[in-house]
């Protein structure tokens, strides 16, 4: 039976080998307002980081899962989403003479992304891609963490190492190179609520608004775990109670 | 015609209708009523339960998530993310059926080592053994397919590197390949037939399960001590002994996956699959599911391709003859000093194993999975053959009454 206790341990401790780390070490770890069995996103946090990625980000970069509705999550208000919307173009038809025509976009229309496809995106950003951001929390390890740092981590090499033309130096990427100029710094963006437009709660806001739209259910989900938990607790508890009692007379 | 056998009576005239004309009520009672599980069997024996529970989870799920998916190379990925965004409750299903799949392996690990080591394969409960290890080979080859079905980086990688060792084999080998993926590479033809597949599988593994389940109420379960009930008083009736067991082992694994499922979903998954598939763009290093990364070990541990193809399969084919590799009598490793600990190796081997398969195969981890592959195959071949000659095995308990009452003290 002992031995048994000491597998089941051997199966769990597998979990967080498979994490495995970066490749430049441990990244440090960055506190979250959604953090935690009960974290939520700071709503503030998510519009401001919404700013940063219209204003900044999404000069490259696309995030073609995300709808304007879905900002109603955010905290806009479906007015303030129409005006949004309504500064994008889209290509809509065919109308009926069967030609394609522009119009504003509207709540329902996917986010605009800078460019028509990948050829065009890499002709305007030297041959590299820059990737979609809808997911981007969850395709990398240590989503929120490495984001957050790889923004913060453009310094300038150290002495021997030589950066490849069109590249720029970054502590935590792999291979220590990105062809992503620094896209932050401070004062980039003005908050309207006030908020210090440094380069750390600049990061911190756009990779908030990231995870959000990478895991919008993030919310819901804790919420409803703990209740599935809390279950499980009680209907265990009360099967336990009935498992004594029944064996009771068998020991 | 005279009836062989008087239906049973119930008091229900319902239950009556049906059972005059298909005794199917008195099968469940005698099933799963008054089937007599040795008294002594601890927690472990509810895993198979807790399988069974999991596989019609994981069917359920499915069949919701095959409602919303969109088997083409070029919406299956979008399809899978509007699952998860637009879907009512589409990312419960989804991590449900995602972490449900690696929860049904390590509750199918646990119900296979449990097996092993308490002896449950060896006589009469061979053909059992038999059926367990052949619904374990269809849930590897179900998850396979499955792990496809996202369309992300490591699907198509996965699908890519698997599907090439058959061309290892010799002058078919182009041919069978070419013929399972519908192509001359991963492509749509393939997303669709794994679709096809990965909806079918499950329903072949559930009727085995049913024959597993079937051949073990023949001669009824092992227990810890691994010695036949000899008297009513060694068993206990399966409701509600057992099932009150069965339900608590059930609180306890749902807390378990709950905690996963909402609090750390992709914990088990690799991030890469959240990168839409790109054949024009290899992976750093392409990592298998973890539940199937020990044979991933050891097909690299081997330098020359057709070779370590073969070693992977014999591995799994050599699961099949344990119950005929293994000439001791006693069953349980409780009282089989010297084997005990060979077989607690054996877990421990198998669990490094599937550490290196995750990891890049050069220097040590090499090392590691070549000495993990020798022991691996030497427990089969050497240890569990020969060893009864030299260990000497504890004394036998006369009855599960005794060891039973030698637990509660």
């Amino acid at each position: 039976m002992r031995f048994f206790v000491i597998l089941l341990i051997s199966f769990l401790a597998n979990f967080p080998m498979m994490a495995s780390e970066n490749l430049n070490g441990k990244i440090p770890d960055h506190k979250w307002s959604f953090e935690g069995f009960t974290g939520t996103f700071d709503r503030a946090s998510l519009q401001r980081g919404y700013k940063v990625y219209r204003e900044v980000c999404s000069g490259c970069h696309s995030m073609k899962l995300l709808y304007f509705r879905d900002l109603i999550d955010i905290g806009f208000s479906p007015e303030q989403i129409q005006a949004i919307a309504s500064e994008y173009t889209v290509i809509d038809g065919p109308d009926d003479e069967g030609s394609m025509f522009e119009r504003p976009a509207k709540p329902f229309d996917r986010f605009v992304g800078p460019f028509a496809n990948e050829q065009e995106a890499r002709f305007n950003n030297n041959g590299a891609y820059p990737p979609d951001l809808s997911v981007i929390a969850k395709a990398r390890k240590n989503g929120a963490d490495y984001l957050y740092h790889l923004l913060l981590g453009y310094t300038d090499p150290p002495g021997n190492f030589e950066v490849s033309e069109g590249m720029y130096y970054n502590k935590w990427v792999d291979g220590n190179q990105i062809a992503m100029a620094p896209p932050l710094d401070e004062g980039y963006v003005d908050y309207d609520d006030g908020t210090n437009n440094t380069l750390p709660q600049l990061a911190e806001d756009v990779v908030t608004f990231l995870k959000w739209s990478a895991e919008p259910e993030l919310e819901d989900r804790k919420s409803l775990g703990i209740k599935v938990i809390l279950f499980f607790i009680v209907l265990g508890f009360i099967v336990f109670l009935a498992k004594r009692r029944l064996w009771k007379d068998i020991n | 015609m005279e009836q062989s056998s008087k239906p049973k009576k119930y008091k229900n005239p319902f239950l009556n209708w049906i059972e005059f004309r298909l005794p199917i009520i008195s099968y469940i009672e005698k099933e799963y009523g008054d089937y007599p599980m040795p008294k002594n069997a601890n927690y472990f024996w509810s895993f198979g339960a807790l399988a069974s529970i999991l596989l019609v989870v994981l069917i359920i799920s499915g069949i919701f998530l095959a409602f919303h998916y969109t088997p083409h190379t070029d919406m299956a990925f979008d399809s899978v993310e509007r699952i998860m965004r637009d879907v009512n409750y589409g990312w419960l299903l989804r991590y449900i059926h995602s972490n449900g799949a690696s929860f049904f392996f390590i509750i199918v690990y646990i119900h296979i080592l449990r097996g092993m080591y308490y002896g449950s394969y060896k006589y009469p409960r061979e053909l059992n053994w038999l059926f367990g290890v052949f619904i374990y080979v269809l849930m590897m080859v179900t998850a396979f397919v499955g792990y496809t079905l996202p369309w992300g980086q490591m699907s198509y990688w996965a699908a890519t590197v698997i599907t090439n060792l058959f061309s290892a084999i010799p002058f078919f080998g182009e041919g069978i390949k070419t013929w399972i993926l519908g192509d001359y590479t991963v492509g749509n033809a393939t997303l669709n037939r794994f679709f096809a597949l990965h909806y079918v599988f499950p329903f072949v593994i559930l009727g085995v399960v049913g024959l597993h389940v079937a051949a073990v109420h023949v001669h009824g379960s092992n227990n810890p001590a691994g010695i036949e009930p000899k008297s009513k008083e060694d068993t206990v009736k399966f409701f509600p002994y057992m099932i009150v067991k069965d339900t608590l082992a059930f609180c306890v694994c749902g807390v378990v996956i709950s905690l996963v499922i909402f609090f750390g979903p992709n914990l088990m998954a690799e991030v890469d699959n959240y990168i839409p598939a790109d054949p024009m763009m290899t992976p750093a290093h392409i990592v298998p599911n973890w539940y199937l990364a020990s044979f991933y070990a050891i097909l690299r541990a081997i330098p020359d391709k057709l070779g370590g193809v073969a070693l992977m399969f014999a591995a799994l084919l050599i699961l099949f003859f344990l119950p005929w590799l293994d000439r001791s009598k006693i069953r349980s490793c409780s009282y089989r000093p010297i084997y005990k600990w060979f077989m607690i190796l054996f877990f421990i081997n198998f669990f490094i194993l599937s550490y290196v398969g995750l990891k890049p195969a050069e220097g040590l981890y090499l090392l590691i999975a070549r000495i993990g592959l020798v022991y691996y195959f030497g427990f089969f071949l050497i240890i569990t053959p020969f060893i009864h000659r030299i260990e000497k095995p504890d004394k036998l308990p006369a009855s599960i009454s005794d060891v039973f009452v030698g637990d509660k003290k």
